[in-house]
């Protein structure tokens, strides 16, 4: 199994109580991802964002929780066969998590790399595939949380604490 | 800097009508690789990018941008304009390269957004 966790050390006390608690979220939403629809890739993180923004959720909190879940939204749209976006609300935070149905990363490490990409020309014409879907998730999230390997599924966890 | 300057000084064209030209616009982000445009979370932007496609009002809808300058005389669809006149987001066309606009820009006291 390759993993790969990024935890940023200001909030990983309160991780922790998080993992062991396992809180149930405030509201939860749910969207598909399907393979190659730009169309509707990002749907899931407009929707998330229009719901923080009625909570009063800080401007460039709402960005950074943005910009990571349009990211691994158009990861999915992208590289997988498809998946699902779910995003778990809570009081002080927001879990997402981004499941697909493969095909699976080989070489997690590699596609952390800012630059590294395996996007194809039809994708990269419009303006994707610059290799910096994942570092871009990682710098906005609090807490991520990868886990693939070549041959199965990927999930994808980030949260970001409102404050 | 405000709207109308913009459009003077890149001899642009508004595609966005009934939009207020008085608006002032307080930094500028130019780029034509989503990811890149992404980077700029710490404060709403102008974006200059010959990108057309609807990603674009989505990148929008993401980090609220305060407008986009279409460069090198690109011009997006009809359906592109209407969903920008929806978010009452500013569009504008010039036919000056990237290069020149953001010169331009930047040289008049338009600063570069942070990042």
């Amino acid at each position: 199994m390759a993993e790969y966790w990024n935890i940023n050390e200001d909030f990983k006390s309160r991780f922790e109580v998080f993992l062991k608690e396992k809180p149930t979220p405030a509201v939860t939403l749910e969207s598909p991802v399907t393979k190659h629809d730009f169309t509707n890739a990002g749907n899931g993180s407009a929707e998330l964002k229009r719901l923080l923004k009625k909570l009063g959720i800080d401007p460039v909190v709402l960005r950074k929780v943005a910009v990571a879940s349009y990211e691994a939204e158009i990861n999915l749209a992208a590289h997988s066969e498809g998946g699902v976006m779910k995003s778990n609300v809570h009081a002080d935070l927001v879990h997402i998590v981004f499941e697909d149905i493969g095909p699976g990363i080989e070489d997690i490490q590699k596609a952390l790399e800012p630059g590294f990409s395996t996007a194809i020309e039809y994708v990269r014409e419009m303006g994707f595939g610059a290799g910096l879907g994942l570092p871009n998730i990682k710098k906005n999230s609090d807490v991520m949380h990868l886990d693939s390997e070549k041959g199965r599924n990927t999930i994808l966890e980030i949260i970001t604490y409102f404050k | 800097m405000k709207l109308k300057d913009i459009l003077e000084l890149l001899e642009a064209e508004l595609l966005t009508p009934d939009t207020d030209v008085e608006v002032d616009l307080s930094c500028a982000f130019g780029s034509d690789l989503i990811s890149d445009i992404l980077m700029c979370t710490k404060e709403s932007t102008l974006l200059l990018t010959g990108l057309t496609n609807p990603q674009v009002i989505r990148l929008s809808d993401m980090i609220d941008l305060l407008g986009v300058v279409f460069v090198r005389g690109k011009r997006p669809s009809q359906d592109l304009i209407d969903m920008a006149i929806e978010r009452k987001l500013p569009l504008i066309t010039t036919k000056m390269t990237m290069y020149k606009s953001a010169g331009i820009l930047y040289n008049k006291g338009l600063r570069s957004c942070q990042i």
